[in-house]
């Protein structure tokens, strides 16, 4: 199998930060917050670049929708491997409130318009926790979904992704093209080194808007309130286990 | 219930678990050299012993017979726990921990843990313990190098745990006031809310407390940029071994009235005085940082990289470190972290902070590409996100902890010209041929500081005696220090000659008599032994 894989990567705040609710509970403060490329995402890229280096595909375009700063986020793609860049240009009101419907009709068109033959997203986003996109992308476009995908092999002109599921692990056929969508366990995203970041600044990134690929942007959602999550509570000690039962008799939990 | 009444036997059990087999460092260099070359493979039954001036057999690093304080009697403990309610620990297993170092090299037999929340608190368990001629360890978060954090036999230990209040924070000028019990990362999370960073920073901070640091001079991997504790520090509030408080808080910048006695404790290693309060300047958090991983094939590569990283990214430089390829294999071996390049004899961790982050990307570009185009550099990697950072220092901050599990460490912490730093490495290697395991060199290049470490299956005195004096006569003979930050505690303590002259330890001397007659703050530490004969 060989041709364009298209990986999207999203722009989300760094794992390792620490979130505070805006004081008006509309959101999560952005603003000097550091943010990176989101780790499954991550992990969809190094798949990719994996697949090409194997030889078994032909060429990696990373895709992301966002404001300007998503341009560092497809640079970091390109630094891992992948040849050029694409950003949809999303911003303001209309980034606020972009969501797995909006994001997965971006993908299906510029997938139909790069004629690209496997899409590979991470399964979620860390910021909104959705696991949406991949599974609305493939729908959109009738293509074959392999989600939670924590091994990936191509074989002529199908694909074998092995899931992780509850259960443990299942293991599927499918056709290509395809949607797939990394979990943990797919592979560990390399560093990029620096002779690639050097090359990466050279690698294109092309501008498109939403409306060049008439996707329409409104949202079905409205966000009412975001809240911290309640304080933990200190805990009691007790000395005794007679204090115990007592403690637990007076605060009605027995 | 409390056996406080120990016997002899019980002493002697209670010794060191280190026991040295060098011989004792000669006072004055010209003998020096004569034992130096039969200290080569010495065998057991070979070995030297040098009569010390009091005529009882020595080793430098193992402790000398127990002084003659007092031990805890039940009267004290009364008053103690009338002081300190619930806070005057004797339960063996509560005291056990603090008995022991971080290294588990060292072992005291105290049996009174004592927890004071504040500084009057504190002065009251020094004023009675002087009185009562009673020693006293002072502790903070228990993670020295060098064995001086815990007691030799039974002092008393003396706990900052529970001064951990932050007094005030002055958000325009920087300045920081807080309990000597403060734990470093604490300070660095509360700073960092309010946009500032604590001036020092090393892996030990998630336990290690302010006054512990101040009190050992700490370095860390911040002093590249921020300099040393000796600038940082404003001001102290310490506890003197009379029980007297000497209020040094001051919050000023500038202050030229006397002598500036809070530099006197800083480094002091709480022998002159128990520090209870720091006032401290903090810089700026900054809005970029980054950090680079890179990958060297030779130490003199590695030197040049470091000047072309002064020259191009000098006023964003903010630590410059190194490992060898023995650290990366015990990094992968033992904690299985994977090599975040291909492989290469030496990497290099550079971290720079700067307030802008186009501008230090622009910077760290026009670098990175005239390190590749001169091949300083066969390989790296750089981060900036937080994660990311986060990962690549964990390549160097947890070399310590890999060598833990490599076996039994021999730790150096020395000081030399930065074009020495990897002779000693090698010439050492070359010196202990297949006697050792390991033997290793990480550290603050960018300051000078080597971090050379040795690893055998098992404690092996042999192996130490070979390493021992040669890694000190090493560093007296190119002008180092043999412990540019651990400081001396007691396993150095005896060796402080090789880097200071006599009259300056005679000095050192005098002072700690002046402020502590009785001896009774962290005895056997810091100061060589002989000098308590005079």
């Amino acid at each position: 199998m060989s041709g364009r894989v298209l990986v999207g990567v999203k722009r989300v705040i760094d794992y390792a930060v620490k979130i505070r609710v805006k004081p008006d509970h509309t959101g999560v403060v952005t603003d000097g917050v550091k943010h990176s490329m989101n780790p499954f995402c991550e992990i969809a890229v190094e798949e990719a670049v994996k697949l090409k280096e194997k030889k078994l595909i032909k060429e990696v375009v990373a895709v992301s929708c966002g404001p300007q700063q998503s341009q560092e986020t497809i640079r970091t793609a390109l630094a891992m491997g992948a040849d050029r860049g694409i950003h949809v240009e999303v911003s303001g009101k209309d980034y606020d409130s972009l969501g797995p419907l909006q994001v997965s009709k971006i993908l299906a068109a510029l997938a139909k318009k790069e004629e690209a033959q496997l899409i590979i997203l991470g399964k979620q986003a860390i910021d909104d926790d959705c696991n949406q996109t991949g599974q609305m992308t493939a729908a959109l476009l009738d293509w074959p979904q392999g989600t939670f995908a924590s091994e990936v092999s191509l074989e002529a002109e199908k694909i074998k992704v092995v899931r992780e599921i509850d259960g443990g692990l299942e293991t599927i056929k499918i056709n290509t093209p395809a949607v797939l969508t990394a979990d943990l366990r797919l592979n560990t995203p390399r560093y990029a080194t620096l002779p690639n970041i050097m090359k990466a600044k050279k690698k294109k990134i092309a501008n498109v808007k939403p409306a060049d690929l008439g996707v329409d942007l409104t949202s079905r959602l409205e966000v009412l309130r975001v809240d911290e999550p309640p304080q933990r509570e200190a805990g009691v000690k007790v000395e005794t286990v007679e204090d115990l039962v007592a403690k637990l008799k007076d605060t009605g939990k027995i | 219930m409390l056996g406080l009444f120990q016997g002899a036997s019980r002493l002697r059990a209670a010794l060191r678990l280190l026991s040295y087999t060098a011989p004792f460092p000669p006072t004055d260099l010209q003998r020096l050299c004569p034992i130096q070359t039969s200290a080569r493979f010495m065998s057991l039954s070979r070995r030297l012993h040098h009569v010390g001036e009091d005529g009882s057999r020595s080793s430098p690093a193992s402790a000398p017979d127990r002084l003659p304080f007092s031990r805890v009697s039940v009267e004290d403990l009364a008053f103690f726990s009338q002081i300190l309610p619930g806070r005057a620990i004797t339960d063996p297993d509560l005291v056990e921990s603090s008995n022991v170092d971080w290294l588990k090299s060292v072992r005291g037999s105290s049996e009174l843990l004592l927890r004071p929340q504040t500084t009057e608190e504190v002065s009251q368990i020094l004023r009675y313990c002087s009185s009562h001629n009673l020693a006293v360890n002072p502790q903070g978060g228990n993670t020295g190098l060098v064995g001086g954090s815990v007691p030799v036999y039974d002092e008393i230990i003396l706990s900052t745990s529970l001064m951990n209040n932050i007094h005030s924070f002055d958000h325009i000028s920087g300045i920081l006031t807080c309990q000597a019990g403060c734990v470093l990362e604490n300070l660095s999370l509360f700073l960092e809310e309010r946009d500032y960073i604590m001036p020092l920073d090393l892996g030990a901070k998630g336990s290690c407390q302010i006054g512990g640091n101040v009190a050992t001079n700490a370095g860390g991997l911040r002093l590249l940029r921020y300099g040393s504790l000796h600038g940082t520090v404003l001001g102290l509030e310490v506890v003197l071994a009379d029980g007297r408080v000497l209020d040094c808080l001051s919050t000023l910048r500038k202050d030229n009235t006397g002598y500036d006695l809070k530099q006197l404790f800083i480094g002091s290693e709480g022998t002159l005085g128990v520090i209870t309060a720091v006032s401290i300047l903090c810089p700026r958090k900054p809005k970029s940082v980054n950090v680079l991983f890179l990958g060297c094939e030779t130490f003199e590569q590695l030197l040049k990289a470091f000047q072309l990283c002064r020259g191009m990214l000098g006023e964003i430089l903010s630590a410059f470190e190194f490992l060898d390829s023995e650290c990366m294999k015990l990094l992968n071996t033992h904690l299985k972290l994977s090599n975040p390049i291909s492989d290469c004899s030496f990497y290099i961790v550079i971290e720079t902070s700067g307030s802008d982050p186009s501008h230090d990307a622009q910077k760290l570009h026009n670098f990175l590409e005239e390190a590749m185009k001169s091949l300083l550099v066969t390989d790296g990697t750089v981060a900036t996100e937080e994660s990311k950072i986060k990962a690549l220092w964990s390549m160097r901050e947890r070399v310590t902890e890999a060598l833990t599990h490599d076996g039994f460490n021999y730790k150096y912490d020395i000081s030399l010209p930065v074009e020495r730093i990897y002779q000693l490495v090698t010439d050492m290697r070359q010196h202990l041929g297949s006697r050792a395991k390991r033997v290793v060199g990480y550290g603050h290049v960018g300051d000078g500081n080597l971090h050379l470490n040795v690893t055998s299956p098992v404690k092996d005195p042999v192996l130490l005696a070979a390493i021992e004096p040669f890694v000190y006569e090493w560093a007296a003979r190119y002008h180092g220090s043999i412990s540019a930050e651990h400081g001396l505690g007691l396993k150095k303590r005896n060796y402080i000659y090789y880097s200071k002259p006599r009259p300056a330890v005679a000095l050192m001397g005098n002072i700690k008599a002046m402020l502590d007659p009785k001896g009774i703050l962290n005895p056997y530490k810091t100061l060589p032994d002989q000098l308590k004969q005079h």
